[in-house]
C-alpha cells in the first residue's frame, strides 16, 4: 500500500527512494524531504537513543495531505529510524484501505531487516545507493500496484 | 573386417548408435532402414554413403553387423572430417571426431530441445538415441567431448538442439557445428559456455590447437557445468590459480573419461543426467573440489566461515562488477550472517563462474546451490543430489537465460504482437460510416488492383486488416503510423457501426478505445461485435457491388447507421477533400446515407456546425476522455478522410457532381454530436480553412476521384493509374499526417487544460475532506 519508500542515511541523503506512481516521483521526493524535518524533530525530542524497537517507529509524521493532481490519495507519511540514525520514510495511500498501525510497523520491520541484509553484503559500501535486487523486490512487494 | 580400434568415447558412442539402430534388438544386426536414416542424417553425399557402406562390408553381407556398423560410423566420421574414404583411414586417422548426425529425426530434435528446455523430460526418453554432442556449442570453444558420456545418459540437455555430435570439433569444424547449433540457438548458446574444460578454452582460442585437446577431453569429459570450467580459466587471476585451473579440468576430464568409459553405471549416468539437467547451476565434483581448495586457501577450517571482507577480496579478483558481486553475495549468503560457510562459498564461486561465462545471475539461488542441499551429501554425491534437485528446480532458474529463455522469449513475442494487434482490433470501434465506405472502396481498389485477398477481411478482421489494407493500397497510409492506423481502422469500424446506427455510442466507445494506442486500453468496445457484423454486412455489400453504381449503393449501407459527425460532415480533411468531395458528393447524390458516411472528412464542417452546440459537449468529453477522444477524433478524422477519399474516388466514378458534397456536409453535421465536438477542437482550426477550400477543391477532388476510380476499374493494370493513385495516396498521407500532428497538438493542449482543471478541482476538494 505504500506509494513511496525511502531510506535516508544518517547524513540525510537518500540511500534509496522509490515511488510507485512514477509520474509523481518528484513530488514524493519532496514529501520525503519535508518529512525528514519532522523525523529529526522527533528524534531530538526523544532525547537519548532508545534501543527499543518501538521507539524506532515514529508513527505518522504529518497529517494527511492530498495529491494535487488526479488521484487524490490520502497520503500519510510514516517514519522509522534505526539506531544508526538511518531513517525510513514511507508514504502510504490510505484512501483505499486504512492501514493499521501494526501493518505499518511490520512493513518497517521488513524494511529494516532487508536493510540489514544489504548492510551485511561486503560488497556494499555504506553510503552507496542501495542497488540490491533483493531489497528492490521486497520494496516492490510492499508498494502499491498502480496500473 | 579390418581391425578397428575405437577410443573409449567412440566405443560408447557407436554402441549407442548401434542400439539405436538395432530396433529389432538382435544385438547383431542394425536395421538397414535405421542405418540409412542415420547416414542420411550425417549429411554426406549419397555416393559417399554408398562408398561407406561398401567399405564397411555391409553391401557384401547384406546387413549391418555390429562391426560393420562401427566401421561405417568411423568412416562417416572420416568423411565428415574431410578425409578420403579408405579402409585404412579408419585406423590411421587419429583424433577423429565423432561422426555428426544431423538430427533429422523429429524425435531426436524434440528430445534434445525438450531436454534442453525442460531438463526433465528427455533424459528418460532419449536414452540410447544418438547422443548429441554436448559440445556443440563447445565445439566452438573446442570443448565438446563430454558428450560421449552424455549420450549415455541421454541427457543432452546441453545439446538440446540436435543430435548432432559435434564433439570436439576442432576449430575448423566449429563453424559447421555452430551452424547446427544455430538451429537451436538456445541450446547452443548455453552449450557454449558449458563446453569445455578450462584448458580447452585457451587452446581452442588458438584455433587448431584446441581440437586435439578437445578431442582428448571430449572423449571422457563429463559435461560438468561448463561455466565452471570456463571460469576456471578466466578466473585465473593468479598464476597458481590458473595452473590449478588448467590442471583441474584435464584431470577432471581424465577422471570422467575413465568414469564414463569404465563405469557407465547408473550412478554416473544419473550424475551426468542431473548435471545436464542442472546445467550451469550444478556443481560437479571437480568443481566442488576446486572450490573447496579455494576455500581452504582463505579459511583452513572447512567448517569455519569466511568473513565478508576476505570473501570480498577474493571475489573481486574475478573482475566482475561490484554490483554483480553484491548480487551474488546476496544470493549465496544464505543465512545472511555476513560470512560464507563452505557451501555458501561454493555457491558463490559457482555463481561467479557462471557469470564469467556469460550466464545471467538468477534472481533466486538455484536449488542446487542451496547450502542445505549440498550439506546433505558428501563430495562424491554432491553431483547427484543437487543435480536431481537441480533439475527439478533449476530448469526454471537455469541460466538458460540464454537458451531456454530464448524460445520462450520468441514465443512470447508473437503473442505480444498478437495481443497488440488484438488491442488494435479492439480499439477501432467502427464509428463512422465514412470510413467504412472509404474502406469499402479501398477494398474495391484492392480487390481490383491489388492482391488483397479478402475484402471482407479488413472489415471483419478489424483494424489490423484495415490498416493493412489501407497500407497496401498505400492509400490508407495513415501518417501517424500505429496510432493513426489504429484510428483509421477504428474509423473503418466506426463506419460500419454507423451504418448500423450505433453512431454515437460507437463513436464514443471508439474514441475511448482509440486512445488505447496511447493510453491504457479501455474496455473493449462493445460495438465491435456489432461492428464486425455490420462490417461483414457492409463488406458483403461492398463486394457485391463491384461496379461503381453498386459501390455507391453499398456505401449507402454503411452510412445509414452512423450519424457520426464525421461522415455527416462535409468532407473536411484537406486531402480527402479533393477525393472526398467527389465522394461525398456522390454519396449525397446517391443516397443520403452515404453522405453521412463519407463526410468523415466532412467532420470539419460538422465541427463548425457543432462548434456552437457542441462546445459544452466538448468540454464534457474533454473532461472525460480528453486524451482519448482527441486522438480518436483525430484518427477518425484522418481515417475517415482517407476513407472518404477512397470511397469518394469510387463514387466519383459513378457520380460527378461536386455539389452534393456540400449538401452532404450540411446534412451530416448533425449526426454524431460527441465526435464532432471533439473534432471540433482540433478540426475547428483546420476545418475552417478546409471548409473554405473545400469548394475549391471539389473540382480538384472530382478530378482526382475520376482518376482514382479508374484504378480500381482497371484492376490496377494501368500502371500510370496506379502510380497516380499512389501519388494521391501519398498526398493524402501527408495531409493526414499533418492533420494528425495538428490534432495531437490540440490534444496536448486539451490535456493541459484538463490537468489544470483537475488541479483546480483538487484544490477545492480538500475543503470537502475537512
Amino acid at each position: 500500500m505504500a506509494v513511496c519508500v525511502a531510506v535516508i542515511a544518517k547524513e540525510n541523503y537518500p540511500l534509496y527512494i522509490r515511488s510507485s506512481p512514477t509520474e509523481n516521483e518528484l513530488k514524493f521526493h519532496y514529501m520525503v524531504h519535508t518529512s525528514l524535518d519532522v523525523v529529526d524533530e522527533k528524534i531530538s525530542a526523544m532525547g537519548k537513543a532508545l534501543v527499543d524497537q518501538r521507539e524506532l517507529y515514529l508513527g505518522l509524521l504529518y497529517p494527511t495531505e492530498d495529491h494535487k493532481v488526479y488521484p487524490s490519495y490520502l497520503l500519510c507519511r510514516y517514519g522509522y529510524v534505526t539506531n544508526s540514525k538511518v531513517k525510513f520514510v514511507m508514504v502510504v495511500d490510505s484512501s483505499n484501505t486504512a492501514l493499521r498501525d501494526n501493518e505499518i510497523r511490520s512493513m518497517f520491520r521488513k524494511l529494516h531487516s532487508s536493510y540489514t541484509d544489504v548492510m551485511c553484503n561486503p560488497f556494499y559500501n555504506p553510503g552507496d545507493r542501495i542497488q540490491s535486487r533483493a531489497f528492490d523486490s521486497m520494496v516492490t512487494s510492499m508498494m502499491v500496484q498502480v496500473c | 573386417m579390418e581391425g578397428l580400434t575405437l577410443s573409449d568415447a567412440e566405443q560408447k558412442y557407436y554402441s549407442d548408435l548401434f542400439s539405436y539402430c538395432d530396433i529389432e534388438s538382435t544385438k547383431k544386426v542394425a536395421a538397414n532402414g535405421r542405418v540409412l536414416e542415420l547416414f542420411r542424417a550425417a549429411q554426406l553425399p549419397n555416393d559417399v554413403v554408398l562408398q561407406i557402406m561398401e567399405l564397411c562390408g555391409a553391401t557384401r553381407l547384406g546387413y549391418f553387423g555390429r562391426s560393420q556398423f562401427y566401421i561405417a560410423l568411423k568412416l562417416v566420421a572420416v568423411a565428415q572430417s574431410g578425409f578420403p574414404l579408405r579402409v585404412e583411414s579408419i585406423n590411421t586417422v587419429k583424433d577423429l571426431p565423432l561422426p555428426r548426425f544431423v538430427a533429422s529425426k523429429n524425435e531426436q530434435e524434440s528430445r534434445h530441445a525438450a531436454s534442453y528446455s525442460s531438463d526433465s523430460e528427455n533424459q528418460g526418453s532419449y536414452s540410447g538415441v544418438i547422443p548429441p554432442p554436448p559440445g556443440r556449442g563447445q565445439a566452438k570453444k573446442g570443448s565438446v567431448s563430454h558428450d560421449t558420456v552424455q549420450p549415455r545418459t541421454s541427457t543432452d540437455q546441453q545439446e538440446p538442439a540436435s543430435p548432432v555430435v559435434s564433439p570436439q570439433q576442432s576449430p575448423p569444424n566449429s563453424p559447421h557445428t555452430w551452424r547446427k547449433h544455430s538451429r537451436h540457438p538456445s541450446g547452443g548458446n548455453s552449450e557454449r559456455p558449458l563446453a569445455g574444460p578450462g584448458p580447452f578454452w585457451s587452446p581452442f582460442g588458438e584455433a587448431q590447437s584446441g581440437s586435439a585437446a578437445a578431442d582428448a577431453v571430449w572423449s571422457g569429459h563429463s559435461p560438468p557445468p561448463p561455466p565452471p570450467q570456463e571460469t576456471w580459466v578466466s578466473f585465473a587471476d593468479t598464476p597458481p590459480t590458473s595452473t590449478l585451473l588448467t590442471m583441474h579440468p584435464a584431470s577432471v576430464q581424465d577422471q570422467t573419461t575413465v568414469r564414463t568409459v569404465a563405469s557407465a553405471t547408473t550412478a554416473n549416468e544419473i550424475r551426468r543426467q542431473s548435471s545436464s539437467y542442472d546445467d550451469p547451476w550444478k556443481i560437479t565434483d571437480e568443481q566442488r573440489q576446486y572450490y573447496v581448495n579455494q576455500f581452504k586457501t582463505i579459511q583452513p577450517d572447512l567448517n569455519g566461515f569466511i568473513p565478508g571482507s576476505a570473501a570480498k577480496e577474493f571475489f573481486t579478483k574475478s573482475k566482475l562488477p561490484i554490483l554483480e558481486l553484491s548480487h551474488i553475495w546476496e544470493l549465496s549468503d544464505f543465512d545472511k550472517d555476513g560470512a560464507l560457510t563452505l557451501d555458501e562459498f561454493c555457491a558463490a564461486f559457482h555463481l561467479v563462474v557462471a557469470r564469467k561465462n556469460g550466464y545471467d545471475l538468477p534472481e533466486k539461488l538455484p536449488e542446487s546451490l542451496m547450502p542445505k542441499l549440498i550439506d546433505l551429501e558428501d563430495s562424491a554425491d554432491v553431483g547427484d543430489q543437487p543435480g536431481e534437485v537441480g533439475y527439478s528446480g533449476s530448469p526454471a532458474e537455469a541460466p538458460p537465460s540464454k537458451s531456454p529463455s530464448m524460445p520462450s522469449l520468441n514465443q512470447t513475442w508473437p503473442e505480444l504482437n498478437q495481443s497488440s494487434e488484438d488491442t488494435a482490433i479492439v480499439h477501432p470501434v467502427p464509428i463512422r460510416m465514412t470510413p467504412s465506405k472509404i474502406h469499402m472502396q479501398e477494398m474495391e481498389l484492392k480487390r481490383t488492383g491489388s492482391d488483397h485477398t479478402n475484402p471482407t477481411s479488413p472489415l471483419l478482421v478489424k483494424p489490423s486488416d484495415l490498416s493493412e489494407e489501407s497500407k497496401i493500397n498505400s492509400s490508407v497510409k495513415f501518417a501517424s503510423g500505429n496510432t493513426v492506423d489504429g484510428y483509421s481502422s477504428s474509423d473503418s469500424f466506426t463506419s460500419d457501426p454507423e451504418q448500423i446506427g450505433n453512431n454515437v455510442t460507437h463513436q464514443r466507445s471508439h474514441s475511448g478505445t482509440s486512445p488505447d494506442n496511447t493510453a491504457p486500453p479501455p474496455p473493449p468496445p462493445r460495438p465491435q461485435p456489432s461492428h464486425s457484423r455490420s462490417s461483414s454486412l457492409d463488406m458483403n455489400r461492398t463486394f457485391a457491388v463491384t461496379t461503381g453504381q453498386q459501390q455507391a449503393g453499398v456505401v449507402a449501407h454503411p452510412p445509414a447507421v452512423p450519424p457520426r459527425p464525421q461522415p455527416s460532415q462535409a468532407p473536411g480533411p484537406v486531402v480527402h477533400r479533393p477525393v472526398d468531395a467527389d465522394g461525398l458528393i456522390t454519396h449525397t447524390s446517391t443516397s443520403p446515407q452515404q453522405i453521412p458516411e463519407q463526410p468523415n472528412f466532412a467532420d470539419f464542417s460538422q465541427f463548425e456546425v457543432f462548434a456552437a452546440s457542441n462546445v459544452n459537449e466538448e468540454q464534457d468529453d474533454e473532461a472525460e476522455k480528453h486524451p482519448e477522444v482527441l486522438p480518436v477524433e483525430k484518427a477518425s478524422d484522418s481515417a475517415s478522410s482517407l476513407r472518404v477519399a477512397k470511397t469518394d474516388s469510387k463514387i466519383e466514378e459513378k457520380t460527378a457532381a461536386s455539389v452534393p458534397a456540400n449538401v452532404s456536409k450540411g446534412t451530416t453535421p448533425l449526426a454524431p454530436p460527441p465526435k464532432p465536438v471533439r473534432r471540433r477542437l482540433k478540426s475547428e482550426d483546420e476545418l475552417k480553412p478546409e471548409v473554405d477550400e473545400h469548394t475549391q477543391k471539389t473540382g480538384v477532388l472530382a478530378a482526382v476521384l475520376a482518376s482514382q476510380p479508374s484504378i480500381p476499374r482497371s484492376v490496377g493494370k494501368d500502371k500510370k493509374a496506379i502510380q497516380a493513385s499512389i501519388r494521391r495516396n501519398k498526398e493524402t498521407n501527408t495531409v493526414l499526417a499533418r492533420l494528425n500532428s495538428e490534432l495531437q497538438q490540440q490534444l496536448k493542449d486539451v490535456l493541459e487544460e484538463r490537468i489544470s482543471l483537475e488541479v483546480q478541482l483538487e484544490q477545492l476538494r480538500p475543503f470537502s475532506h475537512l
